[in-house]
């Protein structure tokens, strides 16, 4: 916090140049040290967002574990569907916005909800409107980041999907390993073990080591947390440790508050006991939240963009060239190459670039120009 | 707005998280130092970032020679301070306004900033990108205004006049120990005069102020600016406190002091507070009118030459429409 008090001594002498103030201690240091915080100043003018998805079967305490996390109230207004009303329901996404600020930072919370998800009597890829519905925000961002104007994009994608697992069973459903597969290279998956009140410690460690196994057996790519730093204490460290080695995170969540041992908290009531949220010996509550917000949400974020969106632009772009290609008749952009001399290889590379890089550009002139002549009529 | 309810959720943590991160991945800074020769801009680079970081200094046997044509000469340093690390690349043009004729000197240093500008756009199109795109832009281009104490000289009009589109110039008074006092006011109420008359936006730019704390504290800058400078790279002893300065008989000018010139303000501008507002301006202002021109002109083909025709920028929407820009001879 200093560093910011630093600055704005400095910004407070820049504005009154004749007053003569010590400056003994900052006259060592050239003064650059200051700058992350000049960045950090920016951001909290701006604020920050997050969209996260909830995805899981009706009744698994999404909403209540969403209110949880971030003390909000997001479903007071909510009707739920009986049976009958479900059985043609198809799995819709519903998008609430929220502005939460705390200590100056502001953080405008998104949450996308998939209710209907697996709720039907026939499954069959339930998964697919919410896949699309994070290619569309995919889509749009790269709209926006290859258009004109630049100024103000906004930034709909999906950085998280918390995935629910039931705690009934044993370990993942075919639909569970479907989901998951269907959105792992879209999305960050982080599994959770829902409800974990209906089991006993046991029973958790047993269910969660199932699952593991089980993702690691299908090749599900969940969200890893990244490598602790070499120079890190050995603290940090064995925090971090215990943390990879508590996945899936077994939560359980609460809107109402009770009292237990002599104060208030987010908890269940139960006649032969009180589920307290937020206590790490009754579930991983506290272990989800810490990653999702106070450690991992700018490496969240981090990843959506330099992987997961990367990889859909990447493919858009592939996909647009050999879409032209087929339209146009023209020779494909990757070429066969035949036994030739290095120089004209490379030659022959660099035209191939340069031609590739002018075809995407034109598909995204195209684009613009559709945008364009749409917001026209 | 939410209820927020009895506890603590924790959101700020990621200022920690963000600042983590930047302190990890280092900070890029690109200064271009413009003005004839010999009036001080290498030793006032080293006296700013307080070690040997210009071309003078690296060069072993330094030529004195002015070259034919005016040569861009970039030079990077990795320097660290409070465990911030940056990458500071200080861009030398040696031969500008050195010559008898000076027509165009201004070319090649535009040339050289609208290559950067294309580097970076090459990259962002890549279907390949990498992660952190190398930021070679020119953040900052600092321009040498000889003290005559007169007035600003048509080449200094000519070359901020054209160069204030494309990137941001922060002008300074080279060699301020010439100048008492008033002969600086009055040097800098003309210079501005001058500046205003001219149209030439410098940094901090009106038009970019974002809200109204900005407009304020860039109000006051933008009173004070030309800063005028002293540049040391010796230090003398001065009331038993070793200070760089310069030695003459009738006194020790101090660099670091603001009754003597006004060194402090301009490191504290460029390097303590505006440091981020600065690389800000360039990325999203500078970059982006350079991006929609390109984008606007080749039509799809992004390694043409770019024809020698005047665009338009209103008609990509949202464009600061006073921008004007001006296509460079290649």
């Amino acid at each position: 916090m200093d560093a910011i008090m630093l600055q704005e001594k400095l910004v407070e002498r820049l504005l009154c140049p004749r007053v003569r103030t010590s400056r003994q201690k900052e006259k060592q240091y050239v003064g650059f040290a200051t700058l992350p915080n000049q960045v950090h100043r920016k951001s909290v003018k701006k604020g920050f967002d997050f969209t996260l998805m909830v995805a899981g079967e009706s009744g698994m305490g999404k909403s209540t574990l969403v209110n949880s996390l971030f003390l909000t109230d997001l479903y007071k207004d909510r009707k739920l569907l009986n049976a009958e009303e479900r059985i043609n329901q198809t799995v819709e996404i519903i998008k609430h916005t929220v502005d939460i600020e705390e200590k100056g930072v502001k953080l405008k919370l998104t949450i996308v909800d998939t209710p209907g998800f697996g709720d039907a009597v026939n499954n069959n890829e339930c998964w697919k409107p919410i896949t699309d519905y994070i290619d569309q925000q995919f889509e749009q961002y790269f709209r926006d980041e290859s258009g004109l104007n630049r100024k103000n994009i906004q930034d709909n994608r999906v950085h998280c999907c918390l995935y629910f697992i039931p705690p009934f069973g044993h370990g993942l459903r075919p639909v569970d390993v479907e989901f998951m597969k269907a959105l792992h290279e879209k999305v960050n998956v982080v599994p959770l073990i829902a409800k974990a009140d209906c089991l006993t410690p046991s029973e958790i460690k047993k269910l969660k080591d199932r699952v593991r196994d089980e993702i690691e057996r299908f090749g599900i790519k969940v969200y890893q947390f990244p490598e602790c730093d070499s120079d890190e204490d050995e603290e940090f460290k064995q925090l971090d440790k215990e943390l990879k080695e508590c996945c899936p995170f077994a939560v359980i969540g609460s809107n109402t508050v009770v009292e237990a041992r002599g104060q208030r908290v987010r908890g269940r009531l139960y006649p032969w006991g009180i589920v307290e949220v937020e206590n790490q010996s009754h579930c991983d509550f506290v272990k989800l939240r810490n990653i999702l917000i106070r450690s991992h949400m700018h490496d969240l974020k981090d990843v959506t963009c330099d992987m997961h969106y990367e990889n859909y632009r990447a493919q858009c772009i592939q996909d647009m060239t050999s879409k032209l290609t087929q339209d146009n008749r023209m020779e494909s952009p990757i070429p066969m190459l035949p036994q030739s001399t290095p120089d004209v290889e490379t030659d022959r590379l660099i035209k191939m670039k340069d031609e590739e890089l002018a075809r995407m550009q034109e598909m995204l002139n195209k684009m613009q120009q559709q945008i364009h002549d749409g917001k026209d009529q | 707005v939410a209820t927020v309810g009895l506890f603590y959720v924790g959101i700020d943590a990621i200022l920690e998280q963000m600042r983590r991160k930047a302190m990890k991945q280092g900070f890029e800074l690109n200064i271009m130092i413009v003005g004839q020769s010999g009036l001080g801009k290498s030793t006032l680079m080293n006296t700013l970032f307080k070690s040997k970081v210009s071309r003078k200094s690296v060069v072993s046997t330094p030529e004195e020679r002015i070259p034919k044509t005016i040569e861009i000469k970039s030079i990077s340093h990795d320097i660290e301070e409070k465990g911030v690390r940056m990458k500071l690349t200080v861009i030398d043009t040696p031969g500008f306004g050195d010559h008898i004729n000076n027509e165009n000197c201004w070319q090649p240093i535009m040339k050289f900033i609208n290559d950067q500008y294309e580097q970076y756009l090459q990259e962002e199109i890549n279907i390949d990108r990498k992660k952190r795109i190398p930021d070679s832009r020119v953040h900052c281009c600092m321009y040498f205004i000889p003290p005559t104490g007169h007035c600003l000289r048509p080449l200094d009009v000519e070359f901020m006049s054209r160069l204030s589109k494309v990137v941001n110039i922060v002008p300074v008074i080279a060699k301020a120990d010439t100048l008492t006092l008033e002969e600086r006011d009055f040097f800098k109420q003309t210079i501005r005069e001058e500046l205003r008359a001219n149209g030439i936006d410098v940094y901090p730019q009106k038009e970019f102020d974002e809200d109204s704390d900005d407009r304020m504290i860039n109000d006051k800058i933008r009173e004070m600016i030309p800063f005028a400078v002293v540049g040391s790279n010796q230090e003398y002893q001065v009331n038993g406190k070793r200070l760089l300065g310069r030695k003459t008989k009738w006194g020790t000018i101090e660099v670091e002091n603001i009754a003597h010139c006004e060194f402090a303000h301009l490191r504290d501008l460029l390097i303590r507070t505006h440091m981020q507002n600065i690389k800000d301006i360039t990325s999203s202002i500078h970059y982006e009118v350079y991006r929609v021109r390109r984008l606007n002109e080749t039509n799809g083909q992004p390694n043409a030459q770019p024809p020698n025709t005047l665009v338009n920028p209103q008609q990509a929407n949202g464009v600061a429409a006073q921008h004007q820009v001006l296509t460079h001879e290649m």
